[in-house]
């Protein structure tokens, strides 16, 4: 089949960059979107110009590393989908393919297609550690949790971080991503020693990150390709609002008499 | 004060003082149009008067006891004031915060799950906003009225008021506006205050389209009715210019 694809080419964060048309010919439907871009690098080494820079790794979708934007829609047009599991049959023969980095304040481009998520890790970081001793793993049944309850959890937890929640949103919030790392230790009997805490930190962080807000569209659960519900952003907005609220009542009992 | 600061700090903060305010005045809203509909209660045989003059004057004197005349009015009204400037003021800063952190659109736009609605909240917030100033000019203090203002003769200053054919349309557009507005934004009140849950997510939706319906159908009666004449009362060409002329 053949492809006419626009490439955003992109030398460095500082400068600007441009869509740049590539024309495929022969591009088998049963290769997978990544393969095309290798294909068209090879051509490109062999005409002796500069390959186009795209983050990959697992190639099965559970590293979350393909981050492009394929005809407005992250990870292409299939739901559940990453990059790396979409395949040009999903593409009609001639098709015009835009291929797009993210596009949000808090991933700068890098090179080409690929942007800088480490905005991502310092949420994580910011929400601390969690109170489980160290050494051999427990018994597994010692702390009983409901199955409801750990399906939830793991639901949340299926996140592989790889933006297309931020990439999606018209305002470039991360409250999907924010709330199901928040939710998923959040659920669980591990992560409620620290749980108020850990939201009022994450919250307080993502905001430093210079997403935007979350005005309730839905776009990021569709582009997740874990299908991640917005669930889990009410929780996380119900647990900051707890989380605030337990400040007012000052858990230590201090009270002043005058 | 540090506690409040902080949490206002926070997009989520700013979003659930949207959340709350805009429940307040969602609430008001409803309770107006309520109030609205008494404009086809017809007249009182025994004063001769409208019954919506006499429902006007009742929120004057209500509670006029304790807070004297028209106490609990102006309560209620700076009430609202404060209500309207935070969701203002918060959907400012929260827009700024979201434009700035897309600074690039997309080469192709697509979306899934985002309406029309969800879309236009800014937009529509923003024209709601001069249409309530345009309202309150037109029939709190009449300075905008088309002819024959008067303070207290609510039917009559409804009728003289809806006259002109783009008065009426103006309020049946700023009223799909306002049901628009809330067809999403009753929903996302929801969400934002972390009460919605996939279990009765179908009966939030379900709250917000109702809610948008009977306010549109609600609200858009009244202007209709007055400027085609379908209700009962002081509406015959003679009356009419009996209003303009006072």
């Amino acid at each position: 089949m053949k492809l006419t694809l626009y490439v955003w080419r992109q030398k460095s964060a500082a400068q600007e960059g441009e869509f740049r048309r590539y024309d495929m010919q022969e591009v088998s439907p049963d290769s997978s979107f990544l393969e095309v871009l290798d294909l068209l690098n090879e051509q490109l080494i062999l005409k002796g110009e500069e390959p186009i820079e795209f983050e990959h790794d697992c190639r099965e979708g559970i590293c979350g590393c393909c981050s492009m934007v394929i005809n407005g829609r992250p990870h292409g047009p299939k739901k559940l989908h990453t990059t790396c599991q979409l395949h040009m049959r999903n593409f009609e023969d001639g098709a015009t393919v835009y291929v797009e980095p993210w596009r949000a304040a808090a991933f700068p481009v890098v090179k080409d297609l690929v942007v800088d998520r480490s905005s991502f890790d310092r949420i994580i970081q910011s929400g601390g550690y969690i109170s489980v001793n160290t050494g051999s793993a427990p018994e597994a049944n010692s702390v009983p949790i409901g199955k409801e309850v750990i399906d939830t959890a793991m639901d949340a937890a299926t996140c592989i971080g790889c933006g297309a929640c931020v990439a999606a949103c018209p305002n470039g919030s991360a409250a999907l991503f924010t709330a199901a790392k928040i939710s998923h230790l959040g659920l669980l009997a591990q992560g409620q020693p620290e749980r108020y805490d850990r939201v009022l930190r994450m919250v307080d962080q993502m905001d430093k990150e210079l997403f935007g807000s979350c005005t309730n569209h839905g776009e990021c659960q569709e582009a997740c390709p874990k299908g991640i519900s917005i669930k889990y952003i009410s929780m996380m907005n119900r647990d900051f609002i707890r989380a605030t609220a337990a400040r007012v009542m000052d858990p230590k009992g201090a009270m002043k008499a005058q | 004060m540090g506690l409040v600061r902080n949490f206002y700090r926070t997009t989520v903060g700013k979003k659930v003082v949207m959340a709350v305010t805009g429940l307040i005045l969602v609430l008001f809203v409803i309770g107006h149009m309520g109030g609205n509909l008494k404009f086809f209660a017809g007249i009182d045989a025994a004063t001769g008067t409208h019954k919506l003059d006499h429902y006007a004057a009742f929120l004057r004197t209500m509670g006029s006891e304790l807070f004297g005349h028209a106490g609990v009015l102006w309560m209620v009204r700076v009430g609202l004031l404060v209500a309207v400037l935070l969701h203002v003021v918060s959907a400012v800063q929260l827009s700024r915060l979201s434009m700035a952190a897309r600074p690039r659109s997309y080469a192709v736009q697509s979306f899934r799950s985002a309406t029309p609605a969800s879309r236009s909240m800014r937009y529509g917030g923003m024209f709601l906003f001069v249409f309530i100033i345009l309202h309150i000019l037109h029939f709190t203090t009449g300075t905008i009225h088309y002819q024959g203002f008067e303070h207290g003769r609510v039917f009559a200053n409804l009728m003289s008021g809806f006259q002109p054919w783009y008065v009426p349309m103006l309020y049946v557009i700023a009223m799909a506006a306002l049901a628009l507005h809330l067809y999403h934004g009753v929903w996302s009140m929801f969400q934002t205050m972390g009460v919605t849950s996939p279990a009765w997510n179908n009966g939030a939706r379900c709250i917000a389209k109702i809610v948008a319906v009977i306010l549109f159908v609600g609200f858009s009666s009244v202007p209709l009715a007055a400027h085609f004449g379908l209700v009962e009362g002081d509406n015959t060409p003679t009356a009419m210019a009996a209003i303009v002329e006072r």
